[in-house]
């Protein structure tokens, strides 16, 4: 490949589940796409998250997004010949106090005035029925049925083989090094050889700031260390994933009986190597509230904790749609920690921007030059 | 947050010398260890074995008793000692988590000393969970720590000057050996490297092992090239096949040895710069001559930092703490580099019995005649085959390989796996060891509670 330009319809920049689901998506629009990776496939974000499958809490400019990926959720086994592990036992958000479940109440009401009923008001009861092993001094919360979450690397893998049985083809260890237009056609140089198509994607994820830049545009991201943690297998005590209304905490136990306890506690990133430092005091912090609202969890033993590095921006939305700066180029990176519910559809509104020049969905609020 | 001129974290030969030297010179000095006495592994229980149970003192051998004067003088020391902590994480800024009582807590180091000794090589055959298998090491640490012995006859398997030790302290406390099954040593192979290793003891020390070993009527079956453990439920037998054919020993217990390796797992997490051995066939720091990391204020002393060997861990050990202390301003230049010379002379003989020791009783290959079937994570129950089919599905690494198998994710973080599944990847995919790489390892490295954490001072 080093000697001459390979031809692609499409190049998407960035191997995670953005890039591998717009991959999928376009190839099954009959398109020849190609993926360039600077890494390995889900090298980061992609393999660290969490895995929430979400709607609950989630920003009213996503939430129609977040409602067509449901479905796609629903249905990836169909559609990709493995569920990346997708397991909808539902998200509970819980709340610690009466002023708490007030503000649930507010917010259950503001999702149905927006004309969505999938937020679901908790009494006491009806949350210990949902989640009986919760501290007894929780009073209620909301529930979202249909949610659940996924094993990361496994819904990206999915992807990127669906992707790749239907004709595009994957580039590992090809970080983009420059991107010019020559008259109709982008050109791409990186390790591993020269690309061409009339095409672009920058799903780039946490380095899709540089991507964008390179575009001629200006899109404030700032690289982020996400830290997670996991314990040893517990019995089974709770189905839905559950978050707090006064605490950062995102809590699963996954099918193995681990449980995975999350909540967006920042670690630091080296930009250079691409690697992680966790932050012991924010993990502290993390574990407090975990067996707060879980006091089961007080004995459980730690196993391992790590980072995630992902791209967040200023008012905590992604960048979706068509570059402003240059031709035929479309954005999807820096979804802020609460991209993965979203990949399935972004993948698919990237693909009909390209083939269809629309989509129906709302993506005004993700333009690229909002900050500009 | 508490703190301290000087953090050493193992009390084995390398810890227990650094942190006396460095203390008699004025530094104020901590040693963390997860045991209840100073010792190590080799010196296991050295304490309690030479006070109370002199006559024991016997069977564990001359080498074993070197370390009591280690001990006393470490005990002697001002150094301060923290047994019974364990340390789950280190900082490259020199902050320590420790963990004694239950109670979790950070410290301040302004200098830190890794003297985390080595691991045994994980020996994957068919049958290696079964109970009734362990490890020569974990049988020696019961007979110096609780003077427990196996009542049946025990197969010992594998090479290495360890396994022949146990052996040798088995035949003197008078337990039945039924067998040694000798994996592959290279006499020949280890020739050229004779000199050097009989100088420094050595083969002197192997040679009288081995003839009490003799004189004990054991059996020792050379160049197996094949074992596997037996049993439904719990081992019952040996099944060996060597050149000449094959065997089966029917036995309850199995003890396995293939050498030991740098124990990186520390060094790894930090993340030191670490390099390839490729002698060894393991990962090691990248040290300079005072046992330097590339990391300011860190250095590694002993087998953690290349495998030595206890006697060459001790003059490691006060090589490193010298440099400590001239770099804390304790001693000079000039008196640095007198002190250093003799224990760098004294150091440089014993390793160089490596080479001698290394070609005499290679590192098997970890992935040539691992069967599919073979479990290799022993945490997640990942086989050797589950491997080789996610290198087929496109698994580039042994980081890879945690999100394709769940291989190297339990609770041992792929102490047991790693050097294992990164040498099937490396076979599969044409590359060498240092190209694939080795598990990325996060803290905390020890057992660390939820509530622990939370409550973390």
């Amino acid at each position: 490949m080093n000697a001459t330009t390979a031809e692609a319809d499409v190049i998407i920049v960035g191997g995670g589940l953005h890039g591998c689901s717009a991959a999928y998506h376009l190839a099954a629009k009959g398109l020849k796409p190609i993926v360039l990776e600077k890494h390995v496939v889900a090298r980061h974000a992609s393999s660290a998250s969490a895995g929430g499958v979400r709607r609950l809490g989630r920003h009213p400019a996503e939430i129609p997004l977040a409602q067509a990926s449901l479905e796609l959720w629903h249905r990836l086994g169909d559609m990709l010949g493995a569920d990346g592990n997708f397991r909808p036992s539902g998200q509970v958000r819980v709340a610690e106090n009466e002023a708490e479940l007030a503000a649930c109440a507010t917010r259950v009401g503001e999702t149905r005035a927006l004309g969505y009923d999938f937020e679901e008001l908790l009494d006491r009861d009806a949350l210990r029925r949902t989640v009986p092993a919760v501290s007894p001094h929780c009073v209620g919360g909301i529930r979202v049925a249909r949610d659940g979450y996924a094993f990361p690397f496994k819904a990206t893998t999915a992807f990127r083989h669906k992707a790749e049985e239907l004709g595009a083809r994957i580039l590992e260890g090809a970080g983009v090094t420059a991107l010019d237009r020559a008259g109709e056609r982008w050109e791409v140089a990186t390790g591993r050889g020269r690309l061409r198509a009339p095409v672009l994607v920058n799903a780039a994820g946490a380095w899709g700031r540089e991507i964008a830049s390179m575009l001629g545009d200006t899109a404030p991201v700032k690289p982020t260390a996400l830290m997670m943690m996991v314990s040893d297998r517990m019995p089974h005590f709770v189905d839905p994933t559950v978050g707090a209304m006064g605490r950062k905490l995102s809590f699963k136990q996954m099918q193995s009986g681990t449980v995975v306890i999350g909540g967006g506690f920042e670690g630091k990133v080296d930009h250079a190597t691409e690697l992680t430092e966790l932050d012991f005091r924010q993990l502290a912090e993390s574990a407090t509230n975990a067996a707060a609202i879980f006091p089961i969890m007080a004995k459980a033993r730690l196993v391992r904790c790590w980072a995630g590095i992902e791209g967040v921006t200023p008012d905590d939305l992604p960048y979706i749609g068509p570059s402003k700066a240059a031709p035929a180029a479309f954005h999807s990176f820096a979804f802020c920690g609460h991209g993965f519910q979203l990949g399935p559809i972004v993948g698919s509104i990237t693909a009909e921007l390209i083939v269809n020049g629309r989509t129906n969905l709302p993506i005004e609020p993700f333009r690229v030059d909002r900050f500009a | 947050m508490a703190s301290c001129d000087l953090a050493v974290i193992g009390a084995g030969p390398a810890g227990m010398a650094a942190a006396t030297l460095a203390a008699e010179h004025g530094l104020d000095v901590v040693v963390y260890d997860e045991n209840p006495a100073p010792g190590g592994q080799i010196y296991r229980a050295i304490e309690t074995v030479s006070l109370a149970r002199n006559s024991d003192l016997a069977f564990l051998g001359e080498s074993y008793r070197a370390g009591a004067a280690l001990a006393r003088a470490f005990r002697a020391s001002p150094a301060r000692f923290m047994p019974g902590t364990t340390v789950w994480l280190v900082q490259k800024d020199r902050a320590i988590g420790i963990l004694r009582d239950g109670k979790a807590a950070m410290v301040q180091a302004n200098r830190i000393i890794i003297a985390t000794g080595a691991l045994e090589r994980p020996v994957p055959v068919p049958g290696w969970t079964l109970p009734g298998v362990m490890t020569v090491g974990a049988a020696q640490g019961l007979l110096k720590s609780a003077a427990m012995a196996p009542s049946s006859p025990v197969v010992l398997a594998g090479k290495g000057p360890l396994l022949f030790q146990l052996a040798a302290q088995y035949v003197a406390a008078g337990v039945a050996i039924a067998a040694i099954l000798e994996t592959g040593a290279r006499p020949i192979a280890a020739l050229p490297h004779v000199w050097p290793a009989w100088r420094s003891g050595t083969i002197g020390k192997g040679l009288a092992l081995l003839r009490a070993i003799r004189q004990g009527g054991v059996n020792i079956i050379r160049n197996v090239v094949a074992l596997e453990a037996e049993g439904r439920g719990r081992l019952e037998a040996v099944a060996y096949r060597t050149v000449r054919g094959t065997g089966r020993i029917a036995t309850p217990l199995l003890l396995l040895h293939e050498g030991v390796i740098a124990n990186a797992q520390l060094t790894k997490a930090i993340p030191l710069a670490h390099e390839w051995n490729e002698r060894q066939q393991c990962w090691q720091p990248m040290l300079d001559a005072d046992g330097n990391s590339d990391v300011e204020g860190i250095a590694v002393a002993g087998d953690a930092g290349g495998i030595g060997g206890a006697e060459a861990a001790a003059h490691s050990g006060r090589l490193v703490a010298l440099a400590a202390l001239k770099a804390l301003g304790k001693i000079g230049r000039i008196a640095h580099e007198a002190l250093a010379e003799t224990e760098r002379t004294a150091w440089q003989r014993h390793l160089a019995a490596r080479p001698f020791l290394d070609a005499l009783y290679p590192p098997p290959d970890a992935s040539a005649q691992l069967a599919d079937g073979t479990l290799v994570c022993r945490c997640e129950e990942v086989t050797a085959g589950q491997i080789r089919e996610a290198v087929s599905l496109g698994c580039a690494g042994p980081n890879q390989a945690k999100s394709f198998t769940r291989a190297g994710m339990g609770p041992c973080q792929g102490r047991m796996c790693g050097l294992t599944v990164a040498a099937l990847i490396a076979r599969e995919t044409g590359q060498s060891m240092s190209e694939v790489g080795h598990y990325r390892i996060r803290p905390p490295i020890k057992p660390l509670t939820v509530g622990e954490l939370a409550a973390l001072e």
